[in-house]
């Protein structure tokens, strides 16, 4: 079996490229997502813990 | 005997679960690589279907993730309603986009496999409508999460909830010997041998283990940032604010 015969998939590229490409994004978007909120919630406590010190030094 | 009660703290949870997610992480990979390799190189072509049947290496996976997860959920419902434990909403919370993600993936590539194989993106069979229903339940409780701002009052809420959508998990799993349905009857089960060949048997195990090694470390990365979030005001994750903003790491990077 060469390369072209086996994206092919007998006919069938669609329907088993869709769904393995749906999963492989799915996984993707799903981590790039806990990501962001990883970075966005680490700068929200530092911020906050910033802000408190702040007010308590003045 | 290790107290492993120690563990449902939220601050001795939080570094243990930094330390595992590694863990999870690489079987996850490894086991993904092998069950890719079984389901595309070493599995055969069925003689029935031809290769439009290695769909089913994550089909199966993944509406078996979808409701595996549900499950899990109602478990910890469980434990909030009834013994409120500190760590079990924050599971519930965590968990939830994971599996929501897999039934829609399973809803998915069950209509790109039942149109060449049925002829039809989509039909209103019992098994398809209740997993249909299950994605629901998966948005439900994530929408009512976020729209309760009374953290408690949302807890309590996204359990019931939970709860009592279980009910729709029996119904997909026996839905296929209920109800006469197109969606064809299960091709593995508790009771009986594998309705499959051996090889394509292996190729799916494997790819659902790999699925469950992927669920467990998101969704303790996913906790790690709500435990975070929900215990900010305590000593524990000032100190560790503080001593992240001096190594320049980030509170919640490294293993710690």
């Amino acid at each position: 079996m060469n390369i072209a015969e086996f994206f092919n998939m007998g006919g069938y590229a669609l329907y088993v490229w869709g769904s393995y490409g749906a999963l492989a994004l799915a996984i993707a978007v799903e981590l790039y997502t806990l990501r962001l909120q990883r970075r966005a919630t680490q700068a929200r406590l530092l911020e906050s813990k910033l802000m408190d010190e702040y007010e308590t030094k003045t | 005997m290790i107290n492993i009660f120690r563990f449902a703290s939220p601050a001795s949870f939080y570094p243990l679960a930094g330390k595992m997610i590694p863990w999870f992480a690489g079987a996850a990979v490894l086991l993904a690589a092998a069950g890719l390799y079984v389901a595309f190189i070493v599995a055969p072509t069925d003689f029935q279907q031809g290769e439009v049947y290695r769909v089913i290496f994550i089909h199966v996976p993944a509406a078996w993730m979808g409701m595996f997860i549900y499950l899990v959920m109602a478990g910890y419902g469980v434990l909030e309603l009834g013994f409120n434990t500190r760590l079990s909403a924050m599971m519930m919370q965590a968990l939830a986009p994971t599996g929501a993600m897999f039934t829609a993936i399973a809803l998915w590539t069950g209509a790109l496999w039942g149109k060449p194989t049925w002829g039809a993106w989509w039909v209103w069979d019992a098994r398809m409508t209740s997993t249909l229903i299950l994605l629901f339940l998966y948005m439900g409780y994530i929408a009512l999460d976020n729209a309760i701002e009374d953290r408690r009052r949302a807890d309590k809420a996204g359990a019931l909830l939970v709860l009592v959508g279980a009910v729709n998990i029996p119904i997909i799993y026996f839905s296929v010997k209920w109800w006469n349905t197109l969606h064809q009857g299960a091709s593995v089960s508790v009771t009986s041998a594998p309705k499959m060949a051996q090889i394509m048997l292996t190729g799916m195990l494997i790819m659902a283990l790999a699925c469950w090694m992927y669920s467990i470390a998101v969704s303790l990365a996913r906790v790690r940032g709500i435990i975070l979030e929900r215990e900010k005001n305590t000593a524990w994750v000032d100190e560790l604010i503080a001593a992240n903003a001096v190594n320049k790491e980030g509170v919640t990077g490294g293993s710690s």
